[in-house]
């Protein structure tokens, strides 16, 4: 029994549209905020220093947050499923240091097998955090804490029998070069962070494993009344994280040249920070790649600006932490309002 | 059910039993190891975790979390330094970091308590805002002449013993901590949050104004130890303990609390953050990396939970297959 | 009268599900008790008893979370195993429970299609057909909701239409829907029960459970009454009146209740006038006397645990008035109820009431550690002495006052419950469905407590769902329907088909 799209809309028109409208607005919202603050930003920072706004600059802040944007693609696939990476920073330094160490003393090996080295070492640390967290049944702060711990041990240990450091000499440029090419004029670094970020958004939005990601996280009770496997989709979440930490790591390692045991410590932090700015919500559930890329492209400007505006760069980490508590607390404060306009709209219909 | 309460029980005994093994294997492993010096070491270098492990464990057992403890502690830090290169006076400079925990506990709490946020995202977002503004107090410098009595304080010990005045403190507040979490009426309102916040409310228990309360203590007591740290390497500076925050939740974890809330006792982690300050010296007395340490304890940390949680389900199997076997009536 | 007109698919066919010699019991409460029961598709089957009758187990059983200990589940004439709910869903059993589960931040389309969204031939997600496939589906049960809307801000009512639309876009075969009508407006139910006439005119078997007399008559074709987990009767809608449904529902032997002891009954303690809380109830007056039960009967919904929160300080009333032994109060927080002397024993004793890792002295003493208390700290042997005397009291049956409440049957949890309350030593005692899950043999000996309280002079609301109980308890009855007072008995005056009238919202 079909009905004529004539007859769906004026069904429609009797709805409640108003209330529709304005919820699912919400979703676009957080997008459209983190736009129009980043454009402030912009606007405000030009204005004090016009050097701010030259392609060069807005390419150094993309630069930037390239191999960020990376990983925190990674966190927010586990973040939608409710839960949390804690030891991204640990699994980029560990494969950061491994590839470049690689590349050290294998000169003349290819350049895939490296990238595949790192990516590969990336994704049996992330499998790792996926079997404790799901058939293990540690809670996933528990979990991330302790192989925060345990991979950025290893990576020490590794240091320790092989190298302290490996600097930019000592690897083929040929790998540096990963970090310094331009492929039609946009760095590789970029565009290898954008595609990633398109391939993986792309799956969140139209792949069924990547829709039942989401009713995973919103309700983990009704996804399972389901018949939805969440123990496999939250491996497959920590899985992917640890394999986007790993090209973060090969890349990271192309990047800075000098790679010590010490790299990438504390990138979780921005990490997180980048993903509840981009409005991900830490409950699971809700957010999108492309807010976490909004997130982080915000804080990487905001960052920018401060070298620009020569404000020290002391105040850097206050301002991520006042970037987050302000991302939740603004959240919370959208969220109690518009239930209460809902019903107010309610009350008068 | 009354399994689980023995389990526990079995815990501390595996922890006495750890830190008696790993006593036995510092003995073993180095001739430097029962000295008296030694057990200074030891003790010393663990008493700024120590002391912030006392209320993080009050605070997990509630079932919140506070991951800023660490950058109160060097915000603290720095306030001393600052205030100290200013006003040249210590016991002024004292209150006033004192203070500064005091707010910044009080921050958190706000949050949490009055506008219902998370505890885990804001007290990352603490941490990284206090940390933050550490860096923008003293910048890149650090204040080092501290009066002598000031680091005497830091690094001597009692006299007569090798025990460092920092353990006398902690000793203290630790009996005050095992008292009030186990037989104080407070103690028995966070077990009781921790296991079911509604039955709190419903029993008249005023949830929110004891959350604030333990935020503020958390943060008091981290500006404590960031005194003492500043005292004991007589430096303030603004990266003065950075990473701490995960040392104190694994050696509350480790210690047999409930991540969740509701379960956990203090003397567990007592003796677990012994055990840990032990496994600590002894890798650096055998001039192992500090960092396999790392290892150590993320390990710890994972079986930790990991642990308990194989046995239960281990547990339920036997049960129901007790249950399938005996009458058909269900618990 | 929507049961009379002609059907399209009648007895002819045979049914579409049957259960045959159903039993359930979970600890010692017998749930059902070897049941038959049949629904036939393009029928409204509705499904009327009491609380506690065996409904909700009835549908969970066909939902397939809970598996039948005796009997046979033939779906089709083929006897089937119901293992889960998937496996119930792939049948084509859809069931609507009473809180919908659904995906607050994902929006409506997906909600219906989750786990199975239609996809184009590349694999990939087709939005466009998921959302043109949901419209269409709601257009054609009349029903103007967006698919685009995020589920979160719909109302409880859309959420239902919600999850009747994924229930036919599962190709379902039997819908239950289980109590669905409690927390809709008039309007709105209206609107739930065109979409049910056309689904039965599509060939759906519609499974309806529900209190409320007044809808059966307006929808069902045939009813079922269960009574104490036990089938009735099975018969036309058509064929019965409000009376005999009601005689089946409640019909009982009211000589297995305690009788209630005499209290001298004396002046005001309570008072509530006009106390209104938009939404949910309005204009509730009443007086409560020392001494006296005051029993507050109405259907699930109807408002009465809502009035209690309020006297509890866990809610607020947006006007009216709350006069204590003549003094007008504000109660803003439990404590201060506490201070003033209310007590409140909460339906869900779960959740709310106990805290199940504790043990009972513990639970006990909860509210009053300041009583076993010396100097902040808690005295064991005071806690454990008061916990005795109120255990032995109460009579509560474990290995002592150490043994933690989840080793305890239902009816002793409610025992300790009830002691922690009684150990605040309030004038005025308020029970939420006190009786509620615990086996008749407990039960009696909660309501010769109950009447032993009022002997020594407590006032207590006694607010049940159970009309025996309040009727063999109650000195006076107050009965709510939809957030009013529709109906004020004394003893004397309350009978279990006037209290049922007002409690349905019919008129005297």
């Amino acid at each position: 029994m079909t009905t004529t799209s004539k007859e769906v809309e004026r069904v429609k028109q009797r709805g409640l549209s108003g209330q529709a409208r304005l919820l699912g607005l919400v979703n676009r919202v957080r997008e459209l905020g983190l736009l129009i603050v980043l454009l402030l930003i912009i606007v405000i920072v030009g204005i004090q220093a016009p050097r701010f706004l030259s392609i060069n600059n807005f390419e150094q802040i993309l630069l930037a947050v390239a191999i960020l944007a990376i990983v925190a693609v990674g966190e927010t696939l586990v973040v939608l499923a409710r839960n949390v990476d804690l030891s991204v920073g640990s699994t980029v330094g560990f494969t950061a240091f491994v590839t470049a160490y690689f590349f050290k003393e294998l000169p003349h090996a290819s350049l895939l097998l490296g990238i595949l080295l790192g990516c590969g070492l990336g994704l049996a640390l992330g499998m790792i955090n996926g079997l404790i967290v799901s058939f293990g049944r540690v809670p996933s702060i528990v979990a991330t804490l302790g192989t925060l711990y345990a991979y950025r041990g290893l990576v020490f240990i590794f240091a320790a029998n092989t190298t302290s450091q490996v600097n930019a000499s000592d690897v083929p440029s040929d790998y540096l070069a990963l970090a310094t090419t331009q492929i039609f004029g946009i760095p590789a670094l970029i565009l290898i962070a954008a595609v990633v970020a398109i391939i993986v958004g792309y799956f969140l939005h139209t792949s069924q494993s990547g829709r039942q990601l989401y009713a995973v996280g919103s309700n983990p009770e009704a996804a399972k009344m389901i018949g939805i496997r969440a123990d496999r989709l939250i491996f497959a979440a920590f899985s992917a994280s640890g394999l986007l930490c790993g090209l973060a790591g090969v890349l990271w390692g192309a990047r800075f040249a000098t790679v010590d045991a010490t790299n990438a410590t504390g990138l979780e932090l921005q990490v997180i920070a980048a993903v509840v700015v981009g409005g991900v919500n830490i409950f699971g559930g809700s957010g999108t790649i492309l807010g976490a890329m909004l997130g982080a492209i915000v804080l990487g400007t905001l960052e920018n600006a401060l070298n620009i505006l020569n404000i020290s760069q002391f105040w850097l980490q206050a301002i991520y932490g006042a970037a987050i508590i302000g991302a939740v607390v603004l959240d919370a404060f959208i969220t109690r309002w518009l239930q209460r306009a809902i019903r107010a709209g309610r009350k008068r219909t | 059910m009354k399994k689980l309460t023995s389990l526990l029980k079995t815990w501390e005994a595996l922890l006495v039993v750890l830190l008696l093994v790993s006593i036995l294997l510092g003995s073993l492993l180095s001739p430097y190891f029962l000295s008296g010096f030694n057990f200074y070491a030891i003790t010393s270098n663990i008493m700024e975790i120590a002391i912030m492990a006392l209320p993080m464990t009050l605070i997990i057992i509630a079932g919140e979390i506070d991951l800023s403890v660490a950058s109160v502690l060097g915000l603290a830090s720095v306030v001393l330094g600052f205030l100290w290169q200013r006003s040249n006076s210590m016991p002024l400079a004292i209150v006033v970091a004192l203070l500064v925990g005091l707010v910044a506990g009080y921050f958190n709490g706000v949050l949490v308590t009055r506008l219902a946020l998370p505890s885990l995202v804001i007290t990352i977002g603490t941490l990284a805002l206090f940390r933050g503004l550490a860096y923008v107090v003293l910048g890149d410098q650090a204040v080092s002449n501290f009066p002598t009595a000031f680091t005497n304080f830091g690094f001597s010990t009692i006299p007569g013993t090798e025990l460092p005045w920092s353990g006398l403190i902690f000793a203290a507040l630790a009996v005050i901590f095992a008292v009030v979490l186990h037989f104080s009426r407070l103690g028995r309102q966070l077990y009781a949050i921790g296991n079911n916040k509604e039955a709190a409310r419903f029993a008249g228990i005023n949830v929110a104004r004891i959350k604030l309360a333990l935020f503020i203590l958390s943060g008091l007591l981290a500006a404590l130890a960031g005194v003492i740290f500043t005292a004991r390497f007589s430096s303030a500076r603004p990266d003065n303990a950075v990473g701490f925050e995960l040392e104190v939740v694994t050696v509350v974890l480790l210690g047999g609390v409930d991540i969740f809330g509701g379960r956990g006792s203090l003397p567990g982690v007592v003796l677990a953050t012994f055990i840990v300050a032990i496994l600590q010296n002894i890798l650096g007395l055998k001039n192992i990396s500090g960092d396999i340490q790392s290892l150590a304890i993320g390990l710890l940390l994972i079986l930790s939970v990991l642990g308990p949680n194989l046995a239960r389900r281990i547990q339920v199997v036997v049960a129901r297959r007790h249950l399938a076997v005996g009458s058909s009536k269900q618990v | 009268m929507g049961g009379k007109e002609g059907k399209s698919v009648t007895q002819t066919a045979g049914p579409i599900v049957e259960l045959v010699g159903i039993s359930k019991h979970f600890g010692g409460v017998q749930a059902l008790r070897d049941v038959d029961f049949q629904v036939f598709p393009g029928e409204v089957h509705a499904l009327v008893g009491e609380n506690g009758a065996g409904k909700s187990t009835l549908v969970k059983i066909l939902a397939g979370i809970h598996r039948p200990d005796a009997g046979v589940v033939k779906f089709d004439g083929q006897v089937i195993e119901l293992r889960s709910p998937t496996q119930a869903q792939a049948l084509g059993i859809a069931v609507v429970q009473q809180e919908p589960m659904l995906f607050p931040d994902l929006d409506v389309a997906e909600n219906v299609f989750m786990g199975r969204h239609p996809r184009d031939r590349f694999g990939r997600v087709d939005w466009k057909r998921m959302y043109r496939e949901v419209d269409q589906l709601l257009a054609s049960l009349d029903v103007s909701l967006d698919s685009h809307m995020p589920v979160q801000g719909l109302s409880v009512a859309e959420q239902q239409l919600v999850e009747i639309a994924k229930a036919l876009s599962l190709q379902a075969r039997v819908l239950v829907l289980d109590e669905p009508t409690a927390a809709l407006s008039a309007h709105e139910v209206d609107e739930l029960f065109a979409i049910v006439k056309q689904l039965r005119e599509r060939g759906v078997a519609i499974l309806f459970v529900s209190h409320r007399l007044e809808e059966i008559f307006s929808i069902g074709d045939r009813l079922t009454v269960l009574r104490d987990g036990a089938h009735i009767i099975t018969a036309p809608v058509s064929e019965m009146s409000t009376e005999e449904i009601i005689r089946h529902m409640v019909g009982r032997e009211l000589s297995n209740l305690f009788p209630k002891g005499e209290a001298e009954i004396g002046e005001v303690v309570l008072e509530v006038r006009h106390l209104t809380r938009p939404g949910v109830f309005s204009d509730v007056s009443f007086q409560l006397r020392r001494g006296e039960i005051l029993g507050f009967a109405g259907l699930v919904g109807a408002g009465r645990t809502e009035v209690a929160r309020v006297l509890f300080g866990i809610d607020r009333a947006e006007s009216g008035e709350i006069w204590l032994k003549g003094r007008q109060v504000e109660i803003r927080s439990p404590q201060q109820a506490m201070e003033h002397g209310i007590a409140y024993v909460p339906e869900d004793r779960h959740q709310q009431g106990l805290v199940m890792n504790f043990s009972i002295a513990a639970n006990v003493t909860l509210p009053i550690l300041q009583k076993v208390s010396r100097l902040g700290l808690v005295d064991p042997r005071r806690e454990r002495q008061l916990a005795r005397a109120y255990s032995e009291q109460l009579r509560v049956r474990s290995t002592g006052v150490e043994q933690l409440v989840n080793a305890l049957s239902g009816g002793n949890q409610q025992k300790v419950v009830l002691g922690k309350w009684l150990a605040t030593e309030p004038s005025v005692l308020i029970l939420d469905e006190p009786t509620r899950g615990i086996d008749v043999g407990a039960k009696s000996e909660v309501h010769r407590i109950i009447s032993e309280l009022a002997a020594r002079g407590l006032a207590i609301i006694l607010i049940s769902s159970e009309l025996p109980e309040v009727l063999a308890m109650a000195d006076r009855v107050i009965v709510l329907h939809e957030g009013r007072v529709t109906g004020t008995f004394t003893r004397a005056e309350a009978t279990q088909e006037r209290v049922m009238f007002a409690a349905t919202g019919q008129d005297e």
